[in-house]
């Protein structure tokens, strides 16, 4: 039979992936990671409370599967927690679920599953795979406001290969539905853009307890040089903010810029946000190989962004530029730039 | 669930279904309450009078010195704590000496004991194989020592301690010797007068009876104070409906496991000697936890460098293979236990414990094919540390 484990969490999404792998006849067994919650704070990580474990623990055995909680604690916060930090004493937003989709769920966790015999791992993600003639495609999910294809542009073929995304098919509707047909629990994890290591705290709270250093005052400074007050740490501001600059204006000033290097934030009028262009590094194309030649996609430059059309041009160093056809606000160093061709992904990179 | 074997029968153990026929008549024939007068309450106390005499004669010791309870850390409970308040009342000593190996049963009731009741508790260490010596009791025993309490063999390391040495020196110096002997019962002589305990502790599900019901053996004129007040059963020391169905199924079951200890003995020795010599033979940086000689027939236990002992179990359970783990947790937040700290195991081996442990039912293939596996998946799992 062949095997498969599923990665859970507890709510419905992937309770119910597991209970259509188990229909479909596959071998099933649940995992789920321990991961690392800040020292005083231990079972405050949103991926793996009590209460999310007990839940996941109760589903499987109503679906009489057996089920694993495997420790990461040291490996995630080695990557995704440094990457996190490293991320903002760069003067970067980092995506650090980017590094734990490639580093800890598709590595670490699908390396577990290889050694406990599985075929395959599957997760209760919003993204479909094909199988094309000599490759697998990952493909944005049907239900295109749950689709979550973004945070996995970082696979490559040989994970895809191993990859299973059996909800990616469905709306969230029909997974309801689905989760009643089985008698398992519907409520979903909160949707939540906070991460998941933060425990519902500001990060700015979490950044000032866990490298307090990197949050030095500076100056705040005008496009064109102009000194308009101080800031107190780089790492408390994002590309586009508005509030809590705590300057005075007669205009409203929104963030523009950050310079690591003087530790400065350059702000300016409504006017003065957005550009036309990025570029990303570290880019990873799905099919596995670099195209050859500029290409028109949708780009996406962040979770929740709309996508925009754009010229994307593969360039040297593993880069690519995007020249987007309208304006973008807010394109923030750090977050990915993923794009793609109609539902098909084909590929992202970290914008610098 | 798809063909496992079973190699955990220190955790518990499958009931005996000649135990499981003993206690059927006491659910819903013989329900009656043992303390009523009529002649339904009076069948049912003859079941418990009954199961009182038949652990009395295998303990050599009175019926009337048997308190049943619900399990053996009930058990721990009521030894420890009735004769702390009992002690304090009546000499004002209170001291109370223990293991930090002991089963947590104990080392948390003393732990309450010190916190909220003003005991001093001190923590006794054990050797390198985890053991309990008589010179370790009689260098920490003062005048103001109140209660000992050793367990018989230790559960996660399967090391014997000498009970029997240690009781003497209480006895000598008028100090209470308590025993936990939940793990002990299944293969060890529980003969209460040979070995001199106050108390000792039992569990029926590691002999092959039911969970939820232990018992305590307390010497006549020990000082204990109950504290599961009510009504008057078992002497007053232990109120509440007694369970009659599994104090029954508690007799029966230890019944059988006197009657045939040897033949157990002589199952499991040979089979568990493999485990442990071929595991040490055939996997890198492996040592046996725990004493070599003086350790329970059926229990083998082993430290493996670099290993999450955890993913050792997931991967084992994966593998249809079911054992057990001295930091062991479904959490996945593992710490070494107090036991691998206690007998000096860094963490780099502590966190990678593993407990084999072996039972009637245990056959040499699935002991054939447990050594088959085992070297590959620690092999697997130090991979993926």
């Amino acid at each position: 039979m062949t095997k498969v484990v599923v990665a859970m969490s507890g709510g419905v999404d992937s309770s119910v992936a597991a209970a259509l792998l188990k229909e479909q006849g596959y071998d099933v067994i649940g995992m789920m990671l321990r991961l690392w919650s800040e020292p005083g704070k231990e079972d405050s990580n949103r991926c793996c409370t009590p209460d999310s474990m007990a839940q996941a623990r109760r589903v499987a055995a109503k679906l009489d599967i057996p089920f694993y909680v495997i420790d990461a604690k040291d490996v995630f916060h080695n990557t995704v927690v440094q990457y996190f930090l490293d991320g903002y004493a760069r003067g970067e937003t980092p995506n650090p679920c980017l590094i734990c989709n490639r580093q800890i769920r598709w590595t670490f966790l699908l390396d577990h599953a290889l050694a406990l015999g599985a075929d395959f791992m599957a997760t209760g993600h919003y993204v479909r795979i094909r199988k094309a003639e000599n490759n697998y495609q990952l493909l944005r999910a049907v239900d295109k406001s749950k689709d979550q294809s973004y945070v996995l542009h970082v696979l490559n073929q040989e994970k895809l290969a191993r990859a299973l995304f059996p909800i990616g098919d469905y709306p969230k509707t029909e997974i309801r539905v689905i989760a009643e047909k089985f008698g398992l629990p519907t409520a979903s994890r909160k949707d939540s853009q906070d991460l998941c290591f933060l425990a519902g705290d500001d990060y700015r709270n979490f950044l000032q307890r866990n490298a307090a250093e990197m949050l030095q005052p500076g100056e705040i400074l005008t496009r064109d040089g102009r000194f308009i007050g101080e800031h107190n740490g780089l790492a408390n501001y994002t590309i586009g903010q508005r509030k809590g600059l705590g300057v005075a204006s007669l205009v409203p000033l929104y963030v523009l810029g950050k310079n690591s290097t003087t530790n400065t934030l350059i702000v300016g009028t409504q006017e003065e946000l957005g550009s036309r262009e990025l570029t990303a590094r570290e880019v990873n194309w799905l099919s596995g190989e670099t195209p050859s030649e500029p290409f028109h996609a949708d780009v996406k430059i962040r979770y929740t962004a709309k996508e925009a059309e754009a010229l994307v041009t593969p360039i040297i160093g593993n880069q690519v530029q995007v020249q987007f056809d309208a304006s973008q606000r807010d394109i923030t160093a750090g977050q990915a730039a993923v794009f793609f061709q109609g539902d098909l992904m084909i590929g992202g990179g970290i914008i610098l | 669930m798809p063909a496992m074997i079973y190699l955990d029968y220190s955790a518990t153990t499958p009931v005996d279904s000649r135990v499981v026929d003993a206690m059927r008549p006491y659910f819903s024939n013989s329900f009656g309450n043992p303390s009523s007068v009529h002649r339904y309450g009076q069948v049912a106390e003859a079941a418990i009078d009954s199961a009182r005499e038949t652990v009395a004669s295998i303990l050599n010791c009175r019926p009337d010195e048997i308190i049943f309870t619900s399990c053996g850390s009930e058990s721990d409970n009521l030894a420890i704590r009735g004769a702390a308040y009992a002690m304090r009342e009546k000499t004002g000593a209170k001291w109370i000496l223990a293991a930090r190996a002991e089963h947590p049963a104990v080392t948390k009731t003393l732990s309450h004991l010190e916190k909220y009741e003003g005991f001093l508790i001190e923590w006794l260490d054990v050797d390198a194989s985890g053991m309990i010596t008589p010179e370790i009791v009689s260098r920490a025993i003062c005048e103001n020592t109140a209660i000992v309490s050793v367990m018989y063999a230790n559960n996660e390391i399967g090391t014997i301690n000498p009970i029997k040495e240690i009781a003497e020196i209480c006895k000598a110096n008028h100090i209470l010797f308590h025993t936990d002997a939940v793990q002990a019962a299944a293969y060890l002589p529980l003969d209460v007068e040979s070995l001199g305990v106050d108390m000792m502790s039992l569990g029926a599900h590691k002999f092959y009876g039911p969970k939820g019901v232990g018992a305590l053996y307390v010497r006549k004129g020990t000082p204990l104070i109950s504290h599961l007040t009510g009504g008057g059963q078992e002497f007053s020391l232990r109120a509440g409906t007694q369970n009659v169905p599994y104090i029954v199924g508690f007799a029966e079951a230890l019944r059988l496991t006197n009657e045939e200890r040897d033949q157990r003995v002589t199952h499991v020795k040979p089979l568990r000697d493999r485990v442990i010599g071929t595991v040490l033979e055939t996997i890198p940086d492996a040592r046996l936890t725990g004493h070599l000689e003086s350790r329970l027939p059926h229990h083998a236990s082993f430290a493996f460098k670099d290993v999450d002992g955890n993913l050792l179990l997931t991967l084992l359970d994966a593998a249809g293979f079911a054992c057990s783990s001295g930091s062991a947790c479904k959490t996945g937040n593992p710490e070494p236990s107090e036991v691998m700290n206690a007998i000096g195991l860094s963490r780099e081996w502590g966190l990678g414990s593993l407990r084999v442990t072996l039972g009637v039912h245990t056959t040499p293939a699935e002991i054939d094919s447990f050594l088959n596996v085992l070297p590959q998946l620690v092999q697997k799992a130090r991979i993926l540390k």
